[in-house]
């Protein structure tokens, strides 16, 4: 298996503007080229769509209108973590020789029809997220004590985080205070606690070993990947404090890059809702199963952005189909250090984790400088 | 409409069994998913046991489950009980109208009736 690395990446403003699902791919596809000088069309074998869209045919439609005549192009979707399951794919082509240079894309509006997975009998009359956000929350909540005010407190640091984003859709910090006050839509989860649907584009070139130094001095490689499905009904979710797909994903990423939860400098983990960012830190091994409240806090209070540096979904927006590949993006600036006013010193290794459907699956990916 | 929604239309909670592997399929569907050998449908017991709850607005919502295997979400009545994750609980009323729709009771309350 050949060595796969970022070798470039192109975001735009997550926003609520009435435009085409094409157009959203051909803005970050644009902004793509305009940040890899050596990069043209002809170098692109693989150009794979992202989204939640209805629309048919999106990877050709957007190939034809970037001028790129690709061996390989089609849609990936798989709910919220379409994007960094798209990048596994566009990783596997290359990878494994198939190809040598592959665009990645992803966009959603905030439309998308996405959001609810009216398939799952099992939520009832309860479909929409939050309901299976409440579980997750009151679960913790009577099984470690975390509070309210814990909550309120991933949701502060994201949108603080999100002000120095300047792609992000919220542009501005909520105190704990103001959190704690938002309206709650159930007993358990106010509104600035949810990640917002917006519409939103990034998209990523991968390339290989053999080439991505005519793309770029500073290569991002993906050293590991870790994908788990549990299944696709909230329900199966046996223990409603443990997010059992993250462990899997994460053993996974971790054995293959030979890293620990010790070694990472910075993560963009999939913070859906408040709840789901203490579980994860938890679940990827970054605090003690019970502490992920505590461990939150801590880098609240010091003001420490190595965990979703960019805002995560709560203060940048939740694009379904743009989310992964937004992740991705911003920990490749990481660790090639064009992060700006968010960039971590230092930071050579990264994680993103990404998921979907009440963590009945989830994606781990590792880089590396 | 499959015979799992045509049944909840009628009030009845219904679910594929696997008589070969002897266990509820769940999801409901025509194969069993862990031999795919034919399925026959049965009733689901009605009584079922708390696992997890909240609230939204004045109303209660679960998660309860049955025959300690299927476990759906649905709207939880308490009366004047606190509710306790473990406790006893019945399946009350069901629905399909393009949505499932679950009702549960406390065991308690629903003794009272």
């Amino acid at each position: 298996m050949r060595r796969v690395a970022i070798g470039g990446f192109g975001l735009t403003k997550f926003n609520k503007q009435d435009v085409s699902i094409e157009s959203l791919m051909l803005s970050s596809i644009k902004a793509l080229f305009d940040n890899s000088p050596n990069l043209t069309q002809k170098d692109v074998s693989v150009v794979l769509t992202s989204t939640n869209d209805n629309n048919k045919y999106l990877a050709n439609i957007v190939s034809e209108i970037a001028g790129i005549s690709p061996k390989i192009s089609h849609s990936v979707e798989s709910l919220c973590s379409s994007g960094a399951n798209s990048v596994i794919s566009a990783f596997s082509y290359v990878a494994s020789g198939l190809a040598e240079v592959a665009v990645v894309v992803g966009a959603e509006k905030f439309d998308n029809p996405g959001l609810v997975l009216e398939w799952d009998k099992s939520r009832g009359q309860y479909k929409h997220p939050v309901y299976w956000s409440s579980m997750f929350t009151r679960s913790h909540m009577r099984k470690y004590g975390t509070t309210m005010e814990d909550l309120a407190t991933v949701s502060a640091k994201n949108h603080k985080n999100a002000v120095a984003n300047p792609f992000a859709y919220f542009d501005r910090e909520y105190s704990v205070d103001e959190i704690m006050h938002s309206k709650n839509i159930t007993q358990d989860v106010r509104v600035l606690d949810c990640s917002f649907p917006c519409n939103g584009s990034a998209a990523v070139l991968l390339a290989s070993e053999d080439i991505i130094k005519k793309f770029t001095d500073c290569p991002v490689w993906i050293t590991g990947v870790g994908q788990k499905t549990i299944s696709a009904g909230f329900t199966k979710n046996e223990d409603l404090t443990t997010m059992k797909s993250i462990k899997h994903a994460a053993n996974d990423a971790y054995t293959m890059s030979k890293k620990e939860p010790a070694d990472i400098d910075v993560a963009e983990v999939h913070d859906a809702f408040s709840i789901c960012e203490i579980m994860e830190v938890e679940d990827l091994g970054f605090a003690q199963k019970g502490r992920g409240n505590q461990f939150v806090k801590n880098l609240y209070e010091t003001q420490d952005r190595k965990i979703n540096p960019r805002g995560g979904l709560i203060g940048s927006g939740h694009p379904l189909g743009a989310t992964g590949i937004a992740q991705i993006v911003e920990i490749a600036q990481q660790i090639q250090s064009k992060a700006g006013k968010r960039q971590i010193n230092g930071a050579r290794v990264g994680l993103v984790q990404n998921m979907s459907a009440a963590a009945t699956s989830s994606t781990v990916l590792i880089f590396e400088s | 409409m499959n015979q799992f929604e045509n049944e909840l239309k009628n009030g009845k909670f219904v679910c594929s069994e696997c008589p070969k592997c002897n266990k509820l399929v769940w999801p409901p569907y025509d194969f069993c998913n862990t031999c795919f050998g034919n399925v026959i449908w049965r009733q689901v017991s009605r009584s079922g046991k708390l696992i997890e709850f909240s609230k939204k607005d004045d109303t209660l919502f679960c998660i309860a489950e049955f025959e300690n295997s299927i476990r759906i979400m649905g709207e939880l009545e308490i009366g004047l009980m606190r509710p306790m994750l473990g406790e006893e609980l019945e399946l009350v009323r069901c629905d399909y109208d393009g949505k499932e729709k679950f009702f549960f009771q406390l065991k308690q309350n629903s003794s009272k009736m």
